[in-house]
């Protein structure tokens, strides 16, 4: 049994007397495409908010493993340290930095990554520039990878839509994660560009090999991208599995179609 | 048909002008021979005036209109170069694919400054070809070396400039701050002030000299900006703008009445100007001196600002002002981010204010008053947020405009304000908008192996 790469142990968050996760459990493995899905309000962007160190999670405990290092326990951690201990992520409703150029919000993905001080970028010594030719360079080649290498100079809100969601992947690659997060990455994306979004999802997978956990309501691309699915109802975890046991589980069934006579013996 | 209907228009507004005027200015009723005057003259003045004014308020709203319609096209163009260009140099890429060729690097920027200047791209394109802003840049500072001894310039006028000068490294100072890292600061004046009192308080009790005293007033404005900065790291915006503009107050109240430590609103008098080892100068020599003092302070400055703009330190600033949370979420954090950002301003400030001190020979309370404040933030504003040639723009309007309005004497602040309203309504992004880095990049296709 291979070490998770991310481990959440009963992660509970309570907004003032609304629970909105309840003692959720989630592993990832190394090389694995994990979706996350659930109906709209179920608690998925908090989850990723909770492990993430953008919200304070109440309760339970997330740890991760990085590949070839130990155990730690991140949760409570703030937010850019989580980042730096490699685990990136993308946001439901693009935030890129819109006035500056494409190449430079991938190199802000570098940022955690590279040393430079004050002193440093004042004086412009030998250790300076080649870290910040470091940047440029492997700031480029993901995006060459992503395929945006024609808009490298573009600002990044003069895009279009698609690739300002795989412009956000891009900057989330740069930070060198081992761990992606995708928080809805082919929503408002027509079935070409979800297909090939797929596609790219996969070759950082494998390439990469960046394990990749996303939210996802485009059931096409879950059921068929994912090795193994969880469904988040209500801040409770309802299900687990492969795409083919979620989509015959009565229960997740339940909870997107609010079909009612289920027997309650099947939620684990 | 269009010019037409704006001509009726403006009529109108003539007109009604007119309508509105007429008992005030056109009617003067003469108490004395108890005889109604009827001044027609004042009517036609006022008609013709308003007439004029609505039509070219109109004439260059409807520019403003238009500009921004021709900026995308005018992009779409220069896109259309950049491929051209690439399509044309694919050779010279794959055979040297080590940098960017210059003829593609000269198409992305052209196609660049249209895209990011939106009413103006004649200054963006200056700055961007070298060859075009050398020579400006050439006569420029051959012009400022040899400004003190033109024959108009006179002790007054070197003194303006020098002041100027002085508002050009504050703006600068504050465009880290403001312009870089998004964080609104009223109270940038109060590390002005902490420089002025450092050199001032040193030499009353210690007798140190202005080039001691450089450093460390700088180094105590950047220690007074730390300690703002850490409670203010939650806050942002108009928060952030009210509790800076609180603690310049404060700064100001301490000095003006803690009479023990900063002599109150009296001040400290006798500072002595900056020295040359021991020459001995009369007034306008030394102004002269300190002209060339403030050049040289302002190209460090400009120097400074510029790499940190395009470090590593400068991008995580922009991203904070971008969006904090995603800039958070990237890694790097924001509170070392937002430190530097005051910590670095206010190190400008504190340089600013020794010199200021030992300039006016006196430093008072008076001084450091929120108006100032508002006229440094004015300045950054103006100019440009984010540009250092805009802020060096801003601070010479700014600066020099009201002096030299002096002529106008008790019309030149209606003036001031007046281009202040027309600028923000035409122009809200300043003078000249910043413009970002163009990084030389290695085309990975060359070899896969160059990321680590």
């Amino acid at each position: 049994m291979m070490e998770p790469l991310l481990d959440v142990k009963e992660l509970t968050m309570d907004f003032g007397g609304l629970r909105a996760l309840d003692k959720v459990s989630l592993q990832v493995l190394p090389g694995e495409i994990v979706a996350l899905i659930g109906p709209n309000g179920a608690g998925k962007t908090t989850f990723f908010n909770c492990i993430t160190g953008i919200y304070k999670p109440t309760g339970g405990d997330v740890f991760v493993t990085p590949p070839g290092k130990k155990q730690r326990r991140i949760s409570g951690m703030k937010t850019h340290r989580v980042t730096a201990q490699g685990m990136a992520r993308t946001f439901q409703n693009i935030r890129l930095f819109p006035e500056m150029t494409v190449l430079e919000n991938v190199m802000i993905g570098r940022h955690c990554r590279s040393r430079v001080g004050v002193l440093g970028a004042i004086l412009r010594d030998g250790t300076t520039r080649r870290e910040e030719k470091d940047i440029v360079d492997t700031s480029y080649a993901i995006l060459e990878k992503m395929g945006l290498a024609e808009e490298v100079n573009e600002l990044a809100k003069n895009l279009p839509y698609g690739d300002q969601r795989r412009l956000e992947i891009a900057r989330a690659m740069a930070t060198g994660p081992f761990l992606l997060l995708l928080d809805e990455p082919a929503a408002g994306m027509n079935p070409r560009e979800t297909d090939a979004l797929e596609e790219l999802i996969r070759r950082i997978c494998k390439e990469d090999n960046i394990a990749v956990l996303m939210i996802e309501h485009d059931m096409r691309i879950v059921m068929s991208i994912s090795s193994r699915i969880y469904v988040l109802d209500y801040g409770r975890m309802i299900a687990a599995g492969t795409s083919v046991e979620i989509m015959e589980n009565p229960v997740v069934i339940k909870a997107y179609l609010g079909e009612e006579e289920i027997e309650d013996d099947k939620c684990s | 048909m269009n010019a037409f209907a704006q001509i009726r228009q403006s009529l109108i507004i003539a007109l009604w002008f007119m309508f509105l005027t007429f008992p005030i200015l056109a009617v003067r009723v003469n108490t004395i021979e108890k005889v109604v005057e009827w001044r027609w003259p004042n009517m036609i003045y006022v008609g013709i005036g308003s007439f004029l004014i609505s039509f070219v308020w109109r004439y260059f709203l409807e520019r403003k209109a238009q500009g921004g319609k021709q900026g995308t096209h005018t992009a779409l163009l220069g896109e259309a170069t950049v491929q051209a260009m690439t399509v044309a140099t694919p050779s010279v890429q794959a055979t040297t694919a080590t940098e960017v060729t210059p003829a593609g690097q000269a198409g992305a920027q052209t196609a660049k400054a249209p895209a990011t200047a939106t009413g103006k791209p004649f200054m963006q394109r200056i700055m961007a070809e070298p060859r075009l802003y050398r020579p400006v840049l050439m006569v420029l500072s051959l012009f400022g070396l040899a400004f003190p001894f033109l024959p108009f310039a006179s002790t007054y006028q070197i003194n303006i400039v020098t002041n100027a000068l002085l508002y050009i490294m504050l703006g600068l100072g504050l465009n880290i701050v403001v312009g870089l890292a998004g964080l609104l600061h009223l109270g940038y004046v109060a590390f002005y002030a902490v420089g002025a009192y450092s050199y001032a308080l040193l030499y009353y009790h210690f007798g140190i000299g202005f080039w001691v005293a450089l450093p460390i007033g700088a180094l105590f404005a950047a220690i007074f900006g730390i300690i703002l900065g850490f409670p203010v790291l939650r806050l942002r915006g108009d928060y952030l703008a009210i509790v800076t503009l609180g603690f310049a107050e404060i700064t100001r109240l301490v000095l003006e009445n803690w009479n023990g430590f900063s002599f109150g609103p009296s001040g400290i008098a006798g500072i002595p100007r900056p020295g040359l080892f021991g020459m001995e100068m009369d007034l306008h020599q030394v102004t002269i001196y300190i002209y060339f003092l403030m050049i040289a302070l302002c190209l460090f400055t400009i120097f400074v600002v510029n790499r940190l703009q395009n470090s590593r330190i400068g991008r995580a600033w922009v991203a904070l002002r971008e969006d904090e949370v995603a800039c958070e979420a990237m890694g790097v954090d924001p509170t070392m981010a937002k430190l530097t950002a005051f910590a670095l301003g206010s190190t400008w400030a504190g340089l600013a204010g020794v010199v200021f001190a030992a300039k006016t020979t006196f430093v008072n309370p008076a001084s450091f008053t929120f108006l100032e404040s508002a006229m440094i933030l004015s300045i950054v504003v103006l100019g440009g947020m984010g540009s250092i040639v805009g802020v060096i723009i801003g601070a010479f309007i700014l600066i020099l405009l009201p002096e030299y309005l002096r002529a106008f004497s008790e019309y030149r602040m209606l003036l001031f304000g007046l281009i202040m309203v027309v600028m923000m309504i035409f122009r809200p992004q300043g003078i000249i908008v910043g413009i970002r880095q163009i990084y030389e990049f290695k085309k990975a296709s060359a070899k896969e192996g160059n990321r680590q």
